[in-house]
Parts: C-alpha cells; sequence; structure tokens
C-alpha cells in the first residue's frame, strides 16, 4: 500500500550552550491510510519532538530540522509557514499531551471549536458555531450547546481532551498526530478517550500516529509499532511481532519491566522482582560510539560497543537495530 | 496483635470559604469516614481515581493536615491530638516519600545533610564520623553509590532522586513508610527499579508500605492487601488476590477493566462508565457511585450502602451483593 506519510531520516538537532543536542537522529517511518502507529519509548528518546517536527512546531532556530517529511507529494521540511498553516488543522492535525493547557483559557469552546471551519473551510461564524457543536456532540459531550459557550477551566481533564479531539478531526484529517492523548488522564477517562479515538477512525478512516510510553495503550491501538531509543529507532513492526518475538534487548526490557494485571494468579509472583533496565537513557550531546543501548545492555558484546548496528530486517516486515537480534527467540 | 496503623472513621473536610463574613458555607468533603489498618511489614494499597481523596488519607495519617473527625492509632495508642514529643515520636516511625522527588528535597542542601537531617531531628546521631557512616550505610541500602554523600539533589536523575528520599525515610528507622504516588512520575524501566527497591527493603528490614497509587498493575504486583477508594470512600477491601481475581463492587470491576493489557489478543470484556467523577462538594445521594454504575437500581439512588463483610477479610460496599 502507498504510504500516507513518509519519513525519512529525519534529524532534528538543537543547538545548546553545552552542545547540539540530537534530539531525533536519523528516523524513518511510513504511515498508511487508516492505520495506526505507535511510537514508544521513555522520556527523552524523541518521540515528542518527532511529532512537533511532522507538524513543523518547532522553534527553528535552536532546532534544526533535515530529512524529508513526505505528504501528499510534498515535503514538508520545505514548505514555508504559509504553506504549513494550510495544512495544520486540515490535513494534519494534532492532540497534546495536556488538554487543560492546550486549550486557550481566555476563549470560550465554541470559540476555539469554530476556528478550523472559519479558516480552513471558509464558513462563517455562524455555520462554523452551527458545525462545532455537532463536533461536540460527535465526541460524546453531553449538552454541547451549553458547553460552546463555557471556558476551559470549567470542564474537566476528560471533556478538554474531547474538545481537543474535535478540533483535532474538525476538517477530517487525513493524519492525526497523538501526542500522549490519554497520559494525563485516569484509567476509566482514558478507556472513554481510547474508544472515542478509535470509533472516529473507523468514521473518517485517519492514519493516527499514537506518540505514548505506555505498551497497554499500544496493544489496544496500533497495528505498526516503532520503538525509539536515544533519538533512533531500535525496532520497527506489526505489533504482534513486537509483543510476541521481540528482536531488540530494550524491547525486551521495557516489556518485561511492566508488571500486568493478573500477577495475583499466581501467589508467588508477590515480591518477584520485575525485570530492571539497569542504568538511564545517555546524554544525546555526546557523539554515540557503537551502538546507543550497549550500557544498559544485558547481553552487551565487545563489537556493541564499537560498532553501532544498522537497522536490518530480521524476519518480513520486522526491523531491528541489534547485533544480536537472530539470536533472540520469541518472549515466553 | 495490635496492628502497626489503625484508621477510625477518618473523615477530612475543607472548607469552601467565600461570600459574607468568610463564613465557610459548603465543604470539599475529600475523605469521609474511612476505617482500615496496616499491619507489621505489610503493605495496603490505596487506589483510585484522581479526587477520590487517597493523597489526603495519606496526609491526614501523617497529620500534615489535621482530620476533621476520627482516630488514628498507631501501635495501639491514639496519636490524632498528640502534640510536641509525643507526636515526633510517632513521626520518627511514620515517614513519608512524595511523587516529585524533586520537590521534596532542599536544592542546596547536600545528599549527606538531606539524609542525616532526620537522624540529627530525632536525637539519633552519634559523633560526625558515625553520621556520615550511618548515611553511607543508607545510600548503598537503596542502591546509590556511596560517593554521592557530597553530591547536590540536582546531580541525580529522578529515579536516583527517589531513592535518596527513600533512604530518608528509613533513616530514623521507619516502620511505617507512606509511599504517595511515589513511583508515578518514574520512566518505565526505572519504575521498576524503585518497585523491586521497596520489595526488598520490606522483605530485609519488614517495613510496612501504605502504597497510594492509582497504578492498578504496579499495586497488585507489589500488594497483600488493597482499598478502593471512590468519592472520599472505601467501597471495596481485600486481599491482593480476592480484589484482583474476584472484585465484587462494580465500581473495582470498571477500574480493573479499564486498565488497558500491554499483551494481543486478550480481549477482554470491558465496562465503560459513563461520565465523569461527580464533585466531592455534593456527592450524589444513596450510594456514590450510582451516577455511573452500569449496575444501579433505585435503592442505589436512596440508601447507602455500607462497607461490610462479603466473605472472609473481603469488604464491599454494595447493595448487590
Amino acid at each position: 500500500m502507498q504510504p500516507l506519510l513518509s519519513v525519512q531520516n529525519l534529524r532534528a538537532h538543537f543547538a545548546t550552550r553545552d552542545g547540539v543536542v540530537r534530539a531525533v537522529d536519523g528516523l524513518s517511518f511510513d504511515v498508511c491510510a487508516g492505520q495506526t502507529l505507535a511510537i514508544v519509548g521513555e522520556s527523552g528518546c524523541g518521540k515528542s519532538v518527532t511529532s512537533l517536527s511532522i507538524l513543523r512546531l518547532l522553534d527553528e532556530p535552536p532546532a534544526k530540522l533535515a530529512g524529508d517529511i513526505l505528504f501528499d507529494g510534498r515535503n514538508l521540511i520545505d514548505l514555508d509557514e504559509a504553506a504549513m498553516r494550510q495544512l495544520r488543522g486540515n490535513q494534519i492535525s494534532m492532540v497534546f499531551q495536556e488538554p487543560m493547557t492546550s486549550l486557550n483559557p481566555l476563549l470560550t469552546v465554541g470559540r476555539q471549536l469554530a476556528e478550523p471551519f472559519v479558516l480552513h473551510q471558509g464558513l462563517g461564524y455562524a455555520q462554523a458555531r452551527a458545525r462545532a457543536v455537532e463536533m461536540l456532540s460527535l465526541v460524546g459531550i453531553a449538552l454541547p450547546e451549553q458547553r460552546m459557550r463555557e471556558y476551559p477551566h470549567q470542564l474537566s481533564g476528560g471533556m478538554c481532551q474531547r474538545v481537543m479531539i474535535a478540533i483535532a478531526i474538525a476538517c477530517n484529517p487525513k493524519i492525526l498526530v497523538a501526542d500522549e492523548p490519554t497520559t494525563a488522564l485516569d484509567v476509566t477517562i482514558q478507556a472513554q478517550i481510547l474508544d472515542l479515538m478509535r470509533g472516529l477512525q473507523a468514521r473518517i478512516g485517519s492514519a493516527i500516529i499514537l506518540i505514548t510510553h505506555d505498551l497497554g495503550v499500544v496493544a489496544e491501538m496500533a497495528q505498526r509499532v516503532v520503538v525509539m531509543y536515544a533519538g533512533r529507532k531500535v525496532e520497527d513492526a506489526s505489533v504482534a511481532e513486537i509483543f510476541e518475538n521481540p528482536r531488540h534487548p530494550y524491547t525486551r526490557g521495557l516489556l518485561g519491566a511492566i508488571p500486568k494485571l493478573g500477577s495475583s494468579a499466581d501467589e508467588s509472583t508477590l515480591h518477584r522482582r520485575l525485570t530492571e533496565i539497569r542504568g538511564a537513557v545517555p546524554s544525546l550531546i555526546a557523539p554515540q560510539e557503537g551502538c546507543s543501548f550497549a550500557g544498559r545492555c544485558p547481553m552487551v558484546r565487545d563489537v556493541c560497543r564499537r560498532v553501532a548496528p544498522a537497522l536490518r530486517e530480521v524476519a518480513a516486515g520486522h526491523d531491528s537495530a541489534c547485533h544480536l537480534a537472530k539470536e533472540l527467540g520469541p518472549m515466553q | 496483635m495490635t496492628p502497626l496503623l489503625e484508621v477510625s472513621d477518618l473523615v477530612k473536610y475543607f472548607p469552601i470559604i467565600g461570600g459574607a463574613f468568610r463564613r465557610s458555607r459548603e465543604a470539599v468533603r475529600a475523605v469521609d469516614g474511612l476505617s482500615f489498618h496496616v499491619d507489621r511489614g505489610e503493605t495496603l494499597s490505596i487506589v483510585g481515581e484522581s479526587g477520590c481523596g487517597k493523597s489526603t488519607v495519606g496526609k491526614a495519617i501523617l497529620r500534615l493536615t489535621e482530620p476533621t473527625s476520627g482516630d488514628l492509632r498507631f501501635d495501639g495508642k491514639s496519636y490524632v491530638a498528640a502534640r510536641g514529643a509525643e507526636m515526633k515520636a510517632i513521626r520518627r516511625r511514620l515517614q513519608v516519600v512524595f511523587q516529585d522527588p524533586y520537590g521534596s528535597m532542599n536544592p542546596r542542601m547536600r545528599v549527606r545533610e538531606t539524609i542525616a537531617e532526620p537522624l540529627y531531628n530525632f536525637g539519633l546521631t552519634g559523633s560526625r564520623l558515625e553520621t556520615t557512616e550511618k548515611v553511607r550505610d543508607l545510600l548503598v541500602r537503596v542502591g546509590l553509590p556511596a560517593d554521592a554523600l557530597t553530591r547536590f539533589p540536582h546531580e541525580f536523575s529522578g529515579g536516583q532522586r527517589q531513592r535518596l528520599s527513600i533512604a530518608r525515610a528509613l533513616a530514623p528507622g521507619a516502620d511505617l513508610i507512606i509511599c504517595d504516588e511515589a513511583v508515578s512520575a518514574l520512566d518505565v524501566s526505572v519504575k521498576a527499579q524503585i518497585v523491586n527497591l521497596l520489595s526488598d527493603l520490606q522483605q530485609e528490614i519488614g517495613v510496612a508500605l501504605l502504597f497510594i497509587s492509582h497504578d492498578l498493575a504496579i499495586v497488585e504486583h507489589l500488594t497483600h492487601r488493597v482499598a478502593v477508594m471512590y468519592l472520599g470512600k472505601i467501597v471495596e477491601l481485600a486481599d491482593r488476590r480476592d480484589l484482583f481475581r474476584d472484585a465484587r463492587h462494580p465500581y473495582t470491576r470498571a477500574l480493573l477493566s479499564a486498565v488497558p493489557a500491554p499483551r494481543i489478543k486478550v480481549r477482554k470484556e470491558r465496562v465503560i462508565l459513563k461520565g465523569d467523577v461527580p464533585s466531592p462538594v455534593h456527592p450524589p445521594s444513596g450510594c456514590r457511585f450510582h451516577t455511573r454504575c452500569p449496575l444501579a437500581f433505585e435503592r442505589c439512588r436512596t440508601e447507602e450502602p455500607l462497607l461490610r463483610s462479603v466473605d472472609d477479610k473481603h469488604l464491599s460496599a454494595c447493595h448487590l451483593d
């Protein structure tokens, strides 16, 4: 299938006083229409910078972007701000992590929700308001007429996130980038929001790029998974392969480090140790020699410290950047 | 044997002050009649969504916020009205680790001073050298290098700082540590390290933990017993296995079913709750959960179900039980 969005060798470097931070360093992935791609990794691995780069929301400078972001026959890296504004909220839109702080506290919900219709579809405010009310009921907000007149602080976190999603999907975008959309929410509200996102995807057929650190959310939402570590892609596979047959020690570490609900089925699991990934994410300033995970990897060999492993296909549609990928069997 | 900590009918209301003469007209009923106990060397977890009052319970037990009413007993002795030296003696044994390790340490104190402060405070120090030695032992115990002594908190990562908080709580010889979302802000791999550390410490020195968290998978992994809170009340309290394998209260069931499982091919039956948690200023009449409960019937709207025993050591507050 022809990819809808193709990111090739994306680099996002930041000039700081201490040196150049290579937040994203040579990342490539494709997303197809109707598909959900999850980008997972811990804080500081570059996943949020990736999402901001796609929408060109980083200040340049200090950020410096390179590589290709191909969408609809154009390279987003080369577009100017005016052209990007035509795309943002229209063809590509974004849902941010902090619903309470991502809405403008000085404008009513209705005003903010009407904006994409006015900007991108040329509607007048009266028509746009009518569409906005429709959107609010679509995302499951009760009493939409009343909510239209309210300000974000009058809404709960879950409702703000629904409003954010309504704004993001107002113009039926081809791509929805969701950066930790449920991290700030309680589990019961998270379940509501994920359910809503799935329903909307089925309805408008958008591709979703889901940035998250929660592997539970990944299992529930994604078809494809990109695992990032220290600004690079270390593994890329279908969701089934990632969970059952991970071929990178970092992915395996992440999977082993999370306790799974249901552990009390076996009484002996109390006080059983979780798999730790020792140490912490390395600095992104110092140039990396060898594999960036070598310092924390339980399987590290001499070669890992000297030669950076290239991303290679280890099975059909399954890439891993590890010298030992072939030696890793299925997860128990 | 008397339990280590006994909480009876704990109530904490926060008055909303406003209007003419600054009268308090209403109150946020953060904690509304809680009773439970923690045994020596065990972990009791309190779970619930944000705003259910679980952090307030922790603060009220520490008397960082004064309970509105109710009784608190430590080692059989009531301390709800204790003052001065009496309260200080309890505090030595009742310590806390907060969620944000950045905010709970003085940035201008070196690690040695930070960890030694409780030792000085409770008069547990000997010579300067002995104190340093004690601090060094504590650092090693929580898995930090001994050369951390002379460094400042900002030189550590989030996980290491949480280790420092734990060392500081252990320093005066705590019997019970209240962990208020102690691992929630940490990354997956670091979270596992801290969970393992807490589990090791409990096995080695028998410290009891009151683990306040919203992360059900972590709770299931490390706890002996669990209390589930909703809008200031305990709705279910049971042993680990009973609660996670055989949850009785509809809220507990909904909460458990909402956790996304990090595995594929397990499509579980999901209960999606409608709406948000109601306001604790005007909690719903009858059962507080009836506005969101998929099983609610007439009686739930008018009569409040009491927390009662449904099985040996398994308590639930639901009319359907």
